[in-house]
């Protein structure tokens, strides 16, 4: 066995061994980091917290500079989980679309399926003729979404700042509300439940019991979270005064959603912009004036009682109906049905279209393989996720696919205003103001 | 299924059953491209081939209807290089774009957002599209303004060369400097004037620009007898 030893500047050192060529790797570029702080004047030292780190919220990677226990520089660094869905979009038809922007952010799925059909519908010039159930469902879901993000929310941050409990009430009561998703949609999430003109299937008697008790189960459970956290010393130390961004500095860095709620400015989408006929239900925009993770706390729960109110008026105004769009050039012309495998074709359906009407296989093979075809342009599309505004612009170049689809996700946005919160501040507020930033990394990075 | 030399005697009776007369090989290629010999669509199911147009962008007459040609009016009134900086105005779709020289787009947004009939506090999006083969400016970088003041969104829109650069607007947007290296990092503009444009997404010593259309999509290789999975735009031709 010889054994020579080579190392050039910037290079691994290598030597050749009988098994062949064997590297010694060590820490990089780190000594030169490391080398130049001398540690008797300076107390400086750099600490890579991420991507993988249990209160990191996903693959987050946070390049922090401390000086003691006080942080000097915190620098995000983000696209540990890029999954190229943008790119992925361009290559199969409208409709296909949705399963990928479903699984971009997967807190919020629902949202990003119907922030994707907006952009669609708006494109094709169809808005108007989506049906009044369809709508109602669509509200319903995106809010029990919106509560479902809130209660991973508070589970998580819960976690993150010692009150373990809580992660396990808060996933917990979210099982519920994926159960009845479950029931309609045939998945727990990324459900791809709704299409372009409507939904993939209509809401089943089952699930509205579903929805019904947990209208009821919910509340309480509410109120068990706030006698726990909202009174408790250590929850008030750990988030009054943590982490404080105000209206000018989100603004500024583009924040949207609870953060900008919480430092007093009552900007919500549902609001001010309405979509899905929004300005048709009565709810309130919680709003709070301390700017810190205390008041986000605040604003999320008093979300999660607004959201409530409003699935319980979707729920009353839910009128039997058709799901999909009258014009059968765009409507998906399969009839789904939910079996014991999970949702597949109805097999009526297929039984027909296979053994009496040519024209509709013919129609349904066009429209399945090829897709409909979008008129040319471009639109923009923004909707109010649980973090904030979830834009899409989707450019159509006329063809059966999109030409290009982009999100502006929240979290990706958001996650910016981590260094203005943090700076400053001690490394126990770091994690504080990450959690109150409530980011998805596959949203963030798509 | 009957032996087809029993019927019409065109081929010797001693011809085996299940010998490889007309077996797929020995077909002569067809002229026909495609699988029902479709062509010039837009479908990518693999019958038609992938086949990209340009959308079509036509300038809009005034009056624009809306609240947009307030915003045209006021954004005249407080710009003095306005008729310079802008290119076209399109309204489609209850959407106004207001097309951009790309050297002028930080000037434009200073105004749009500080002037106080305009109002656009809010950068909410900035991302590009490629238009290949357009035209020599065919990087389009897409900024979405927001107006809480009056409720209002507007597109602002500035083409660049595949090559090309224009100015960053993070002195007025602190937000567009994630988007800005997001738009680099997938197309490839140059924001001057950005702090710290970098890649974002895409590993940093990472070569090319993924979003462009011409960007090669490289298809997968598969570990049996040398076979590979084309990239998308070559699948499935049928014969």
């Amino acid at each position: 066995m010889t054994s020579q030893t080579t190392s050039e500047a910037g290079y691994a050192a290598e030597r050749e061994t009988t098994e062949g060529r064997v590297f010694t790797v060590t820490g990089g570029d780190w000594d030169t980091i490391t080398g130049s702080i001398d540690p008797l004047s300076n107390e400086k030292i750099v600490v890579n917290m991420g991507p993988q780190h249990p209160s990191t919220h996903g693959v987050l990677r946070l390049v922090l500079e401390l000086e003691g226990e006080t942080v000097t520089q915190v620098r995000p660094v983000v696209g540990y989980l890029h999954t190229g869905i943008e790119k992925n979009l361009e290559y199969r038809n409208w409709t296909q679309g949705v399963t990928f922007v479903t699984r971009m952010d997967y807190l919020s799925n629902m949202h990003n399926e119907v922030g994707y059909c907006l952009a669609v519908e708006k494109l094709l010039g169809v808005t108007d003729q989506i049906t009044e159930r369809t709508n109602t469902i669509r509200v319903m879901f995106m809010e029990l979404q919106r509560i479902a993000s809130h209660l991973v929310w508070l589970g998580t941050t819960g976690l993150e700042l010692g009150a373990i409990s809580m992660m396990l009430y808060g996933f917990r009561e979210r099982e519920y509300i994926l159960d009845i998703f479950e029931e309609t949609s045939g998945l727990r999430m990324n459900n791809g439940y709704i299409r372009p003109g409507g939904l993939s299937q209509d809401l089943p008697d089952t699930a509205v019991k579903k929805i019904r008790d947990f209208l009821k189960y919910m509340p309480k459970k509410l109120k068990e979270y706030e006698n726990m956290l909202s009174g408790q010393v250590i929850w008030h130390e750990r988030t009054q005064g943590v982490a404080v961004l105000d209206v000018t500095g989100c603004l500024a860095l583009g924040i949207t959603g609870p953060i900008l709620r919480a430092a007093g400015l009552a900007w919500d989408l549902r609001k001010t912009m309405p979509y899905c006929g929004y300005e048709t239900y009565e709810f309130d925009v919680p709003t709070a004036q301390t700017a810190d993770v205390w008041g986000r706390y605040q604003v999320r729960v008093a979300e999660i009682r607004e959201s409530l109110k409003i699935v319980e008026q979707a729920l009353d105004r839910l009128r039997p109906g058709p799901i999909w769009i009258e014009d059968k050039k765009i409507a998906w012309p399969a009839q789904l049905a939910l079996g014991v495998d999970g949702l597949g074709n109805s097999l009526e359906h297929v039984a027909k279209i296979m053994g009496q009407s040519m024209e509709s296989l013919i129609h349904h093979f066009k429209l399945v393989t090829e897709g409909f075809r979008v008129p040319p342009g471009q639109v923009y599309v923004g909707i109010e996720q649980p973090r904030g505004e979830l834009g899409v612009h989707a450019v159509s170049d006329g063809g059966t696919h999109p030409y290009r689809v982009h999100y502006r996700d929240p979290s990706f946005v958001n996650l910016q205003a981590l260094p203005a919160m943090a700076e400053g501040a001690l490394l126990a507020d770091v994690i504080a103001g990450g959690a109150s930033i409530d980011p998805v990394m596959g949203g963030c990075d798509r | 299924m009957s032996n087809p030399s029993e019927s019409d005697g065109g081929v010797p009776a001693t011809q085996p059953v299940g010998a490889d007369f007309d077996a797929p090989a020995q077909v002569p290629p067809s002229p026909m491209k495609g699988m029902f010999g479709i062509n010039g669509t837009g479908d990518v199911s693999g019958f038609g081939g992938l086949v990209r147009r340009r959308p079509a962008a036509a300038d809009s007459p005034r009056p624009f209807g809306g609240y947009f040609d307030e915003v045209y009016d006021a954004l005249e009134e407080a710009y003095p290089g306005f008729a310079d900086a802008i290119e076209r105005v399109v309204v489609d779709r209850g959407e106004l774009t207001l097309h951009i020289v790309p050297a002028r787009i930080a000037e434009v947004c200073q105004i749009m957002r500080d002037d106080e009939s305009l109002r656009f506090e809010l950068c909410s999006s900035v991302s590009g599209v490629d238009y290949l083969n357009s035209d020599s400016r065919r990087l389009h970088v897409v900024y979405q303004l927001t107006s809480m003041t009056y409720r209002r969104w507007v597109r602002l829109e500035a083409a660049v060369p595949a090559d090309g650069s224009l100015p960053s607007v993070t002195s007025v947007y602190p937000t567009a400097d994630w988007q800005e290296r997001e738009t680099y990092d997938m197309f490839g503009v140059i924001f001057t004037g950005h702090p710290n444009l970098t890649r974002i997404l895409m590993p940093d010593d990472w070569e090319g620009y993924p979003q462009r259309k011409d960007y090669p999509l490289g298809g997968v290789p598969v570990e049996y007898k040398g076979a590979e999975i084309p990239p998308p735009d070559q699948r499935r031709v049928y014969q």
